[in-house]
């Protein structure tokens, strides 16, 4: 594929100029497939160690017929996967280890119990008792059939396969982590050789897996921790975002590289980039930003702006509760405003409909003010609407056991949502505002 | 209209007929063409939109798909019961009958992953494949995976595929204790006073002019705004309430200018729609009704809440009455009430701080049956044997959810009730019985 794409671009180096839009084009695709469908990098970055130390642990597994195990230990979006596809696609270029190694992968997300787990396995490994896709055979029976065939194997002869487990802390849900024995307990006697690969983001997964299972696993683990400085970060917006040398028009590729260069040294935009680092380090919010940047980029505007970073990066951090108290109606508004001050009156008692009400009422009273007179019935309406839009929460799930007007609920906003959201509510009222504002009612 | 939308990889035509059907949502509409990219690219594997209700979420999502002719599942949450019609549906709307037969009877969602990816071999994917599901916060009481799992699909089916969710719920509240693939999180915001204007002036009577509807759609907004910003509760009450509002122009009373009469004459109306129409306390059949015969007073027909009135045995009447007054009194204050003989007492000596509250606002109290028994022989003035008939009207109360049992963990021995009536349907039992209760309720001494 990628040597594919090199011919290609030889051959349209000499006639480098295409028209615009067919750039933006190359550019938007060759982007999006770099931050939406995560391709992979030609060589891992600021992961080297743990790069080798897989790939030599995987490639004693597939040449040499040694059983392994291992889990790879990460935060959300540290690329835990990313590594291992590296590592595999590296693996699978000696031809060797390419012929032998078969591939079993495992996602807890989807396997989510031993039957389906190791009907998915006989399904990868295509045994006997597998025609078509459809796999038969009772539990039982799929697990002594599967067992016979790794037991039957021995180091020299049969061939190394490996078990990928994603999500490996869903595993140790399972029941009596019968499935976790079995292969650990595989890959630890001589039978056929297997390597396990765990992936997970949970730091205490050894204390999910039972004593007997935990016993048979060999302790290797491999952190991905990020240890990421601010500059590292900044290289690594500009390596996601620039165009590889393989770009068809290359001038092109130039200005827009240049333009990205220019881009990370701007003060505002510096500046936004160490909002989001400040705020957290993974891989994945960084795409969701620069994808939201990436969008901006259009045939009238073939470059990403400053402005564009920023605009991205206020929508990433919006406050959502916020907007959704900008939607509300002036009653909705008031009735939060009455809970506020029952809160801050009882302290953060749970409250009912009837004490909001009779709070709104002590306002409309000090106001004499007939214009938000509403009956008990269109406040109620107000309320469910509150409660649909989960800002305010009964304490107990009884809903049944109590008429509607006493139920407690608790307020789920703070003190200063409420506040900002009225500043920013349109044509809010000026005798709202101040009630909201007095301390007491 | 402002500008046409534009965006490489789309006709013009299909563009322009999306502008047209999305007023006010220029913003939005443009922002999610612009993440969804060409058809063949790659778009983001996961996008949250939230907003509030009728912020035409589903609408614009529908409308691009549709005019687009992109390849789409539309699922709503709320009629896939169970995962298996789940992924029959999203199946079947993007491969056709064939692959949806393909699943076993009680499929798993390796099961809906290995089906996916078998057909993508067959037809793989030219074009982005999206999958909207309405209502996602559904998808939260649904099975523990089946949510992360959806948020990384594209990387689980290995197929150009965007899963789109919307919901009224901010995304804070969705997400699940181990974290998951954090979806790119939109927000579509609430359409403003002047944007409702020019929706709902947008579908204008044609006998009338233009002007004069949305004339009557600023007085509707000036009536309604305040309490609803609903765009489909808004336009219902429009449709419902416009014949009203031409009255006095098909009888020559007033011209299509006279705004201020006009408002006079509609205004009550539309003021009596709120408590009726607006609560569904007056279904909009019998609202059209009342509108057509003139000399009946619109809200004269009795609505939902007015039949509440319920018949009852003489003797259930007195129970449910001394049920309330054992709910809504301290018991300490039934001396003073229900015997004989009591010293004066004052009200404010004698009570701890927590009972000077009224018992109204804090809701009913739990109370034990021999409390009500002597409440009920206390204000019952004739002699009634304890008989069978009385203790089972007592649970025929509780059937009946006027009163609720309280614990359940003694059925014979000494089970608490509470009572949960309003105080108007207690008032208006005890005047059919001519009992005062107003005089024995604490809260109003």
């Amino acid at each position: 594929m990628r040597k594919n794409r090199s011919i290609m671009s030889k051959r349209k180096a000499k006639y480098a100029h295409l028209p615009i839009g067919e750039s933006i084009t190359q550019v938007q695709s060759m982007l999006r497939e770099r931050l939406c469908n995560q391709r992979l990098p030609d060589k891992p970055e600021g992961t080297e160690a743990q790069h080798k130390h897989l790939l030599e642990l995987l490639r004693r597994t597939a040449i040499h017929g040694e059983s392994n195990s291992v889990l790879i230990v990460g935060p959300r979006g540290a690329g835990k996967t990313m590594l291992l596809k590296c590592v595999l696609r590296d693996l699978l270029e000696d031809k060797e280890a390419q012929k032998s190694l078969l591939q079993v992968h495992l996602n807890g997300l989807l396997q989510t119990d031993d039957r389906i787990a190791l009907k998915e396995i006989t399904r990868q490994l295509h045994l006997e008792n597998v025609v078509g896709d459809k796999v038969f055979g009772s539990f039982a029976e799929n697990l002594a059939f599967l067992l016979e065939a790794l037991k039957k194997g021995d180091r020299s002869s049969s061939r190394p396969v490996l078990f990928i487990l994603d999500e490996f802390d869903l595993f140790a849900h399972h029941k009596n982590q019968t499935l976790l024995y079995n292969l650990l307990d595989v890959s630890q006697s001589a039978q056929a050789p297997i390597a396990v690969v765990g992936i997970t983001c949970r730091l205490d997964v050894l204390e999910l897996l039972e004593k007997r299972v935990k016993s048979r696993f060999s302790h290797r683990q491999i952190h991905l921790l990020s240890s990421l400085t601010f500059t590292q970060y900044l290289q690594r917006v500009q390596s996601q975002l620039s165009l590889p040398q393989d770009f068809p028009d290359v001038k092109f590729a130039q200005d827009w590289n240049d333009s990205i260069k220019t881009l990370c040294e701007d003060k505002s935009a510096e500046e936004a980039l160490r909002r989001h680092f400040n705020s957290s380090k993974d891989f994945r919010s960084l795409h969701i930003l620069l994808m939201l940047c990436l969008s901006r980029v259009t045939v009238a505007k073939p470059v990403i702006k400053p402005a564009d970073l920023l605009e991205a990066s206020r929508l990433c951090f919006v406050d959502a509760k916020a907007n959704m108290l900008h939607g509300l109606s002036i009653l909705e508004l008031c009735l939060i405003i009455a809970m506020k001050h029952l809160n801050d009156v009882y302290e953060g008692e749970p409250f009912n409909l009837q004490m909001v009400h009779n709070e709104f009422k002590k306002f409309l009273q000090r106001k004499s003010n007939s214009m938000y007179n509403f009956e008990q019935p269109v406040i109620m309406k107000a309320f469910e609407h509150l409660q649909q839009l989960e800002l305010i929460r009964p304490v107990d799930g009884s809903a049944a056991k109590t008429q509607k007007e006493y139920q407690l609920m608790r307020l789920m906003l703070d003190h200063s949502q409420i506040m900002e959201a009225l500043q920013k509510y349109p044509l809010c009222p000026t005798d709202v505002k101040q009630w909201a504002m007095s301390a007491f009612g | 209209m402002t500008s046409v939308l534009q965006h490489p990889g789309y006709d013009e035509e299909k563009l322009r007929r999306v502008t047209e059907q999305t007023p006010c949502r220029e913003a939005q509409t443009g922002l999610l063409l612009s993440l969804m990219g060409q058809p063949q690219q790659y778009s983001y594997p996961s996008i949250f939109v939230y907003g509030h209700r009728a912020s035409g979420k589903s609408h614009v999502m529908q409308v691009l798909l549709k005019e687009l002719e992109l390849p789409h599942a539309t699922i709503s949450c709320v009629e896939c019961v169970s995962n298996a019609l789940l992924f029959e549906k999203m199946l079947l709307s993007l491969f056709g009958c064939e692959a949806a037969s393909l699943l076993p009877r009680t499929p798993s969602l390796s099961d809906f992953v290995r089906v996916y990816r078998h057909q993508c071999v067959d037809s793989p994917a030219t074009q982005t494949r999206y999958i909207v599901m309405e209502k996602a916060e559904l998808l939260r009481d649904a099975d523990v995976n089946l949510l992360p799992a959806l948020l990384r699909l594209q990387e689980l089916v290995d197929d150009n595929l965007t899963v789109i969710l919307l919901s009224e719920i901010t995304w804070d509240k969705f997400r699940p204790n181990t974290g998951c693939y954090e979806p790119l999180v939109l927000h579509f915001p609430d359409y403003s006073k002047g944007d409702l204007q020019q929706i709902l002036s947008r579908d204008s009577h044609p006998s009338y002019s233009a002007d004069f509807y949305s004339s009557y759609i600023n007085i509707l907004l000036g009536v309604f705004y305040s309490v609803c910003r609903d765009l489909r509760e808004l336009h219902h009450l429009a449709a419902l309430n416009f014949s009203k509002f031409c009255e006095p122009l098909a009888e020559g009373k007033v011209k299509e200018s006279d705004t201020h009469k006009l408002w006079r004459n509609i205004e009550p109306h539309l003021k009596k729609a709120m408590q009726t129409v607006y609560l569904r306390e007056v279904s909009s059949l019998q609202w059209e009704q009342m509108q057509q015969m003139e000399e009946k007073e619109a809200g004269a027909l009795k609505g939902l809440s007015a039949h509440t009135h319920v018949e009852l045995p003489y003797y259930s009447k007195f129970l449910l009455i001394a049920a309330y007054l054992a709910s809504y009194n301290p018991a300490r204050t039934d001396k003073r009430f229900f015997l004989k003989h009591h010293g004066k007492i004052k009200k404010t000596n004698f009570l701890k701080k927590n009972e000077k509250t009224s018992n109204h606002l804090l809701g009913p109290k739990p109370f034990p049956l021999d409390r009500l028994l002597a409440v009920f022989y206390s204000v019952v003035d004739s002699r009634v044997a304890p008989s069978a008939s009385i203790f089972s009207q007592i649970s025929s109360l509780v059937t009946l959810q006027l009163l609720t049992q309280v614990s359940h963990d003694d059925q014979l021995d000494a089970p608490k009730y509470k009572c949960a009536v309003s105080l108007d349907f207690i008032s208006a039992i005890s005047r059919t019985v001519n009992f005062d209760i107003v005089k024995y309720l604490y809260d109003f001494l």
